[in-house]
């Protein structure tokens, strides 16, 4: 059976039509966009379109301050890379402060940052997961280099308020990035109302092939290139052009900024729909994360007594796809580190599943979740030793 | 696990058989009022695996029934259920010295990462068969000669260590994890490892 009932879209999303479309245009544009002749400048001219597309999405002041990666992790190493650059190492600042929930691209590197002479402070998050702004205001200091906290969660959905964190960072003087790859597409992203300095987009997470990301970087603030020896993107980021990639991602762009009121709104009313449905069928369960600030197509909840991953293969042979936070799945014996930082304990933890809904998701999937659903929690609880 | 084995997971994560036991599960308890003549319960639920093993036992010492529950992931569930299959209408004796390999080989392979559900299978079960020697008042004769888990990710135990001990084939934990891959997964064991190792080359004197 084909797996027809798609709630994983936190992970990855379906290539969108239109961007298939525009996929297979980009290949006839062939030409280097780095080349002076007619076909190179074809290819360049489909790429900068592109770029004001991403740069219209976060109301980006000038199109060439975002810059084309590949992927949202390249975008966020790029960002702590930053820490290193001649100007920032003249300022004498070496603190960096993020949170405890943040992407493994952002939250593994602490090791290698240490090593390096930063000094990494993580701030914790309370039991929706929103970050402690008591603990925050006073990790800040003169000697903070740079912020950076996700804009939402990847895993529970959590909202932080960026703007607030961002002002508080101004007061000492600190850069601030955001990682806003789960907020692109399902909130408004504003880098001008946020007051970032650097955001990192990945274009598989709005409806666009993987293998492209995109990082915003404000005019005028401290970036040393991550890929060095080429001149490409001024000189931000060497590398051949991927044009298929990236005009990928700007009509991915494009859709998710032309549909975001309407689409958030529907797929909110859907998780909704699936979060009361699951509440009235099925007793001992959690909803983790912030419930008020929380992107619309994310729930994630916790069943008491029945394994995450084993709930996620039943699911799977129903036809439907979602993901977990149990030890078993992440390849460890230790569950999701985001939820263990919201301090639901182990057991839940183990026990918890993702559904992330978007573009494509239709109410029959969502009654499908609601049939198939409680007799696998009803079947794996009669067996367990709980 | 052979090239076979680790082909057919491209099918399903994990192999058909794991998948058969998984999705039609054998001798779940299912009456409340079971009774039992032996009962081992072993892991958490904090830890993502908690499994429970019954047993009855008849004249001649043979497991004549089990029954178990279990709250894990899909070869935690394939485990206990292949395992309960194994040891029906077998002896004590046998019983006690099944291994995780066994088990393991029994579902056709496990990815490393999971070996440690097969040990969870085989330690409730030995749990149920101390539990039901000691209803009935009797030494456990098989204790001595069973093997004790020391890595659970590579399934090592202290007889081997012991016997590469004996043999000079390991003096160091470089040795050790050389020749059977101790802690090169998890890690937690290499302390208990070590420990372990330095008592047996004191014991033969190397």
């Amino acid at each position: 059976m084909n797996n027809s009932v798609y709630l994983d879209n936190n992970a990855t999303t379906p290539v969108d039509p239109a961007v298939a479309r525009r996929v297979s245009e980009s290949l006839d544009l062939y030409g280097n966009p780095s080349s002076m002749h007619t076909p190179g400048r074809q290819a360049n001219r489909a790429i900068e379109s592109a770029r004001g597309e991403v740069a219209a999405l976060i109301h980006a002041r000038q199109s060439d301050e975002v810059i084309f990666t590949g992927c949202g992790s390249e975008s966020n190493n790029a960002v702590l890379n930053v820490l290193f650059s001649p100007k920032l190492r003249q300022s004498g600042r070496k603190r960096f402060i993020t949170t405890v929930i943040e992407h493994p691209s952002i939250y593994e590197l602490d090791g290698m940052l240490e090593s390096r002479g930063i000094e990494v402070v993580r701030i914790p998050v309370d039991g929706s997961g929103l970050i402690d702004l008591e603990a925050y205001r006073k990790a800040l200091n003169e000697d903070t280099a740079l912020i950076s906290v996700m804009a939402a969660n990847n895993e529970i959905g959590t909202i932080q308020d960026i703007p607030e964190i961002s002002r508080r960072a101004r007061e000492v003087g600190a850069l601030v990035h955001t990682d806003a790859v789960q907020a692109a597409g399902k909130m408004s992203v504003d880098v001008q109302t946020w007051d970032v300095d650097y955001l990192s987009l990945s274009a598989h997470k709005i409806y666009a092939p993987k293998g492209i990301g995109a990082l915003y970087i404000r005019g005028g603030v401290p970036f040393t290139p991550f890929l060095l020896g080429g001149h490409q993107e001024q000189g931000r980021r060497a590398g051949t052009y991927n044009t298929t990639g990236i005009l990928a991602m700007g009509e991915a762009a494009r859709l998710a900024r032309e549909q975001l009121d309407e689409e958030s709104r529907r797929i909110r009313t859907l998780r909704d729909m699936l979060q009361e449905g699951i509440r009235e069928r099925i007793e001992r369960i959690r909803i983790n994360g912030s419930i008020e600030h929380r992107v619309p197509g994310t729930l994630n909840v916790s069943f008491l007594g029945a394994e995450g991953e084993s709930i996620l293969l039943y699911l799977d042979m129903e036809g439907i796809s979602v993901s977990t936070g149990s030890a078993c799945a992440t390849g460890s014996l230790d569950p999701s580190y985001v939820l263990m930082e919201l301090g639901i304990g182990a057991e839940l933890a183990h026990g918890s599943i993702r559904f992330s809904l978007g573009r494509f998701t239709t109410e029959d999937d969502i009654t499908c979740v609601l049939e198939k659903l409680p007799p696998i929690i009803q079947r794996l609880r009669r067996m367990s030793t709980l | 696990m052979s090239d076979a084995d680790k082909l057919s997971m491209f099918n399903w994560v994990y192999t058909e058989k794991v998948k058969e036991h998984f999705t039609d599960p054998k001798n779940i308890l299912e009456n409340p009022e079971y009774s039992e003549d032996g009962k081992g319960m072993v892991g958490s639920m904090a830890c993502g695996d908690q499994m429970l093993v019954l047993i009855k036992v008849g004249d001649d010492d043979r497991i004549t029934d089990i029954k178990w529950r279990t709250y894990g992931c899909a070869s935690a569930i394939a485990s206990t259920s292949v395992m309960s299959e194994m040891v029906k209408g077998m002896k004590l004796e046998e019983a006690y010295l099944l291994t995780p390999q066994q088990i393991t080989k029994e579902l056709g392979g496990l990815p490393e990462h999971k070996f440690h559900c097969s040990v969870l299978g085989d330690k409730a079960l030995r749990a149920a068969i101390d539990d039901y020697l000691e209803r009935q008042g009797r030494e456990n004769p098989f204790q001595h000669r069973i093997a004790k888990v020391v890595c659970e990710c590579k399934g090592v135990t202290d007889q081997q260590i012991e016997q590469l001990v004996k043999e000079d084939r390991a003096s160091t934990l470089e040795q050790l994890q050389e020749e059977t891959g101790l802690g090169t997964v998890c890690g937690k064991c290499k302390e208990s490892a070590e420990h372990l190792l330095h008592d047996f080359l004191h014991i033969y004197g190397k």
